[in-house]
């Protein structure tokens, strides 16, 4: 790997390109991550975020978080808030998996409970939780249903019987995100995802039961207020997002905008995937309402899987989900775009924050987070590898210079072809299996391709968005069960 | 080698360079890239299903971005794995027209060795057009 010559080190966790690094950059652009991290980020970051600072309307910086990888537009990691009024919306600042995103559940059941049904409930949430290539949900609902679902997200699956009143509480915009549109999105867009409610998908998605155990928790106090309070206590952790519907809602915008973006607006990328359109265009407005029907979708999926996982353990363990304990912690999205209040040079501003591969991180007392969390700040979901763990952070005060925003997983290393020159499937799987985590997947070439090595280091990236302030560790989980799509 | 996987782009998702001698193989051979990025045995996907797939764009690298996002398009709207047996490709006046019969089934996973699903194709780094005697595309695929 090797580090552009004008990177500047600006503190020991940020690091900074300056405008004079390519020509166009309207902002300087930040790296936020310790020296040890910086120097093993691939190139496509460093040229990636400088991109990202080219786009019109772009405030203060453009940001890369600790677990910082070459993506396609935007880097994964990426944060960049636009001024509404002079600024641009792109689907690449995004992702195509529009909200895909984490949600933590927990249970009142400990390891020891848990060790001796562990084969039968991977398997049966295997069973029960479409995954792998072109899956389908088991929610049955028509094309214009499907319109519903994406103008109310969480709440649609309230009124069907799919949610608890809290867990909307407990989900990032109450599990809706207001707004929504489903005129602006296409016919295609919702031929593909109609069926898919309630599923998993595949490549880096999963859903994993998981543990605290005593000495991973950093902040007991925190972990009191999120729940989890009880010694080897058993949580529930998973990560997808839109599925087929999002996808497709990023794809149309995309050629929307390339056409829009020169012959109309006169606008110039380094990438095409930075393809975009002036946030109060008709095309931009257009794109900001179908987003938000991906939001809703990705809320959806979630909540419906949340119902599975409920019905699962309950079946298991022949007690109810309530008694079970299965309460949410939070569901928290990272590939978004939102209109949010930040302090700016000592001025309130609206900004438009592109997050793409970074979670929002709300501190203590701010608005927008369940009023259970006002004094802890929101949680913050960061998923890494099925052999190494994950961790429960929560938000920082001093987070404002990101926008509130911190990383949202460990991030990749090395290529997915790599990782399968490595590893075969089913050996990586027998070998985790001798060391206690038992993982059923659709696709043995997929999951060696989510080996731990060829992530980052999970401890090292958390470690360091707490260094930076961004969010502190409450709880490091560790995997003892898997489905992977 | 029609296609090969490229290790040192985008780390997380799927890179793929794909040659040929004409520009409908290009196509045929882009397919054929994506198609191998979701199944590890091709030879797997039988000819049961023919659909007639018909495209314009007014760039040729358009035209291959488009065809493939059919592609994906119909994996998760139809379920269907798809190989591109015919592709014809006419240009007038600048407008690139394509018509091409797909062939394939519906996803199977007794039968089929499933590796990735493909979310969308990118426009990083994407480029497809005649380098010298060889019709070349670079493509990123998110996964």
């Amino acid at each position: 790997m090797s580090v552009p010559a004008q990177l500047r080190r600006i503190s020991p966790t940020i690091w900074e390109l300056p405008v004079s690094y390519r020509k166009g950059m309207l902002v300087p652009a930040r790296i936020v991550a310790t020296e040890e991290l910086v120097a093993r980020m691939d190139q496509g970051v460093f040229e990636q975020v400088a991109n990202v600072a080219c786009l019109p309307g772009i405030v203060k910086y453009a940001y890369c978080m600790p677990d910082g990888h070459w993506g396609y537009g935007f880097p994964i990691g990426g944060v960049a808030a636009m001024d509404p009024a002079t600024g641009v919306i792109s689907p690449g600042g995004i992702g195509f998996d529009i909200n895909c995103g984490m949600r933590l559940v927990l249970t009142n059941l400990t390891e020891e409970e848990v060790r001796p049904q562990l084969h039968h409930l991977v398997d049966r949430l295997f069973a029960r939780i479409p995954t792998g290539v072109g899956c389908t949900g088991f929610v049955r609902c028509s094309r214009d249903e499907f319109r519903e679902v994406l103008e109310k997200g969480s709440r649609w699956c309230l009124e069907h019987g799919y949610a608890w009143p809290e867990d909307l509480e407990l989900t990032e915009e109450g599990g809706c995100y207001g707004g929504a549109n489903a005129e602006q999105c296409s016919e295609k867009a919702i031929e593909r995802g109609f069926d898919q409610i309630g599923t998993l998908g595949s490549g880096n998605h999963y859903c994993e039961i998981q543990v605290a155990r005593k000495e991973h928790i950093y902040d007991e106090e925190t972990a009191r207020a999120f729940g989890i309070a009880i010694p080897n206590q058993v949580v529930i952790m998973f990560h997808c997002g839109s599925r087929g519907f999002g996808h497709q809602v990023a794809t149309d915008y995309l050629q929307t905008f390339l056409r829009a973006m020169t012959t109309k607006y006169n606008i110039t990328v380094n990438d095409r995937e930075l393809a975009c359109a002036p946030f109060r265009s008709p095309e931009g407005q257009a794109y900001f309402s179908a987003m938000k029907c991906a939001v809703n979708m990705g809320f959806a999926n979630r909540q419906v899987i949340l119902h599975r996982l409920r019905e699962v353990f309950s079946h298991q363990f022949n007690r109810s989900p309530e008694d079970l304990g299965m309460r949410m912690v939070y569901d928290v999205a990272h590939n978004t775009a939102k209109l949010e209040t930040h302090l700016v040079d000592g001025k309130r501003r609206e900004l438009l924050v592109h997050r793409k591969g970074s979670t929002r991180a709300f501190g203590p007392g701010m608005a927008g987070i369940p009023g259970c969390y006002r004094e802890t700040g929101q949680p913050v979901i960061i998923g890494g590898s099925m052999e190494t763990g994950s961790y429960l952070l929560a938000g920082e005060a001093s987070a404002a210079s990101t926008f509130f925003s911190t990383a949202h997983g460990s991030g990749r290393t090395m290529s997915r072809h790599q990782a399968k020159k490595m590893v075969r499937g089913q050996k990586l799987l027998q070998e985790m299996e001798h060391r206690g985590i038992y993982v059923r997947t659709a696709s043995y070439g997929g999951v060696a391709e989510e080996a731990g090595f060829a992530y980052k280091d999970i401890d090292a990236v958390s470690a360091a968005t707490e260094d930076a302030g961004l969010s502190r560790r409450v709880v490091k989980l560790i995997p003892i069960g898997n489905i992977k799509g | 080698m029609p296609y090969r996987f490229l290790e040192d782009i985008a780390t997380a998702d799927v890179a793929f360079e794909a040659t040929a001698e004409s520009r409908t193989g290009l196509f045929a051979e882009s397919a054929a890239a994506l198609l191998g990025t979701m199944v590890a045995d091709q030879s797997t996907v039988v000819r049961k299903r023919e659909l007639a797939v018909e495209l314009e764009e007014n760039a040729f690298d358009l035209l291959l971005f488009a065809f493939l996002q059919e592609l994906v398009f119909l994996k998760d709207a139809r379920r269907l794995l798809l190989h591109a047996d015919e592709v014809q490709i006419v240009e007038t006046d600048g407008v690139f027209r394509l018509r091409a019969t797909v062939r394939g089934e519906e996803i199977d996973r007794e039968r089929h060795p499933l590796l990735v699903d493909v979310k969308a194709v990118t426009l990083h780094r994407f480029r497809a057009g005649c380098e010298g005697d060889t019709w070349r595309a670079v493509v990123v695929l998110d996964v």
